[in-house]
């Protein structure tokens, strides 16, 4: 059966996350099972308030081959990051 | 830890996010630690506790049952979802035994595992053997929808632990309801065979439904059967199958479960559920 059950990766909004972070993948039937069994494997222990899911086969993802020319040219820039710059005590989420 | 003496409510469903009940075992050996169990004014703390260990037994032994799925399953999360739910029945049974041994001066060890047959209460329901899937999945439907109704009912009791453990148990029994109805309708509205083996699993099922609504004196809550049928028919209906129509099952001398007579299924849940604790009497764990 395992075989003809597609595979979803689940992200999980915690208590005191502001967004949805991946924790795992599982095999369900459709997306309406995936969420339940996300329900019953990732949230056992209390750390959930919202379940994402997605098959798998939906991700698209970069591929490893292209490793440098998608991220190598961005190593170098410092002055991309925010460093510069004095930030607020008030802002949040930096 | 503490709770107000007028609110058990709060302590139990209490989320324990930053206690982490479980990990560090804070009333682990006791289901009701700080709990205030005296019984109030007006309740009849004998009938009370027999109603909690009636209660308790559907859980203990429903749970038992679930239990003997694990490893058996097709799929790993659908083990998953059924321990859930398992142990989910499990702590009702140790909070309905605690409540009821509060008041009889037994722990609910002693209850569990040190009562023969003929003294436990549960509807006759919950000792059978699933053959299969289908049936594992119907009769979780008809118990979670039924114990739904009723603890929906238990939560305004005028007993307040047993309201408290009530509402707590609403939520979990959604849960159970929800995961049947899935499978009930998954699998009666699936494959052509998959329907037969549904249908067939709910004609095995329902010769045990006639009990769980009869009349006892023991019952200190009734549902009215049309409660639980509306939701029943409603699953049934979505997933394009028959209510079934079979003759309950028989009545020995006009008794069943809650009166202590049970199939011979129970025996075996006893045989192993017990053993251990028996083996080794007063050993802890």
């Amino acid at each position: 059966m395992n075989a003809s059950w597609p595979l979803y990766e689940v992200f999980l909004r915690g208590k005191r996350g502001l967004n949805h972070v991946h924790v795992g993948s599982l095999h369900a039937a459709d997306a309406e099972m995936a969420l339940r069994h996300a329900r019953d494997l990732y949230t056992r222990r209390n750390e959930g308030v919202s379940i994402w899911v997605v098959r798998a086969a939906d991700v698209t993802a970069s591929s490893p081959d292209e490793k440098d020319p998608f991220f190598a040219p961005s190593a170098d820039k410092i002055y991309r990051h925010p460093t510069f710059y004095d930030i607020p005590d008030d802002v949040p989420h930096m | 830890m503490s709770m107000s003496d007028d609110n058990p409510y709060d302590f139990l469903a209490d989320e324990h996010s930053d206690d982490h009940r479980w990990a560090y075992g804070t009333g682990f050996t006791d289901p009701l630690a700080g709990v205030d169990t005296s019984v109030p004014d007006g309740v009849d703390a004998y009938g009370l506790a027999s109603y909690c260990v009636s209660l308790g037994d559907d859980a203990l032994i429903y749970s038992h049952r679930l239990q003997e799925w694990v490893t058996r399953l097709p799929e790993l999360e659908e083990e998953t979802a059924v321990a859930n739910i398992a142990l989910d029945l499990l702590g009702q049974a140790r909070m309905l035994l605690g409540r009821a041994g509060a008041v009889l001066g037994r722990s609910e060890d002693q209850l569990a595992f040190f009562r023969s047959e003929s003294q436990f209460h549960n509807v006759r329901l919950v000792e059978r053997h699933d053959d299969d899937f289908a049936e594992l999945v119907g009769r979780l439907l008809v118990f979670a929808t039924w114990r739904l109704a009723l603890f929906e009912r238990l939560t305004s009791f005028s007993d307040p632990v047993l309201a408290a453990i009530a509402t707590k148990g609403v939520a979990e029994l959604t849960y159970h309801r929800d995961y049947a109805a899935q499978w009930v309708v998954r699998l009666g509205d699936g494959t052509e065979l998959s329907h037969q083996r549904m249908q067939a699993a709910l004609d095995a099922v329902w010769a045990f439904v006639d009990e769980l609504f009869r009349a006892h004196p023991g019952e200190l809550v009734t549902i009215a059967r049309g409660e639980v049928d509306v939701v029943l028919d409603t699953v049934l209906a979505t997933a394009g199958l028959d209510r079934p129509d079979v003759p309950p099952l028989a009545l020995i001398g006009g008794r069943a479960g809650r009166d202590g007579v049970h199939t011979e299924a129970l025996g075996y849940v006893l045989a192993e559920m017990q053993s251990v604790a028996r083996a080794h009497p007063d050993a802890t764990w």
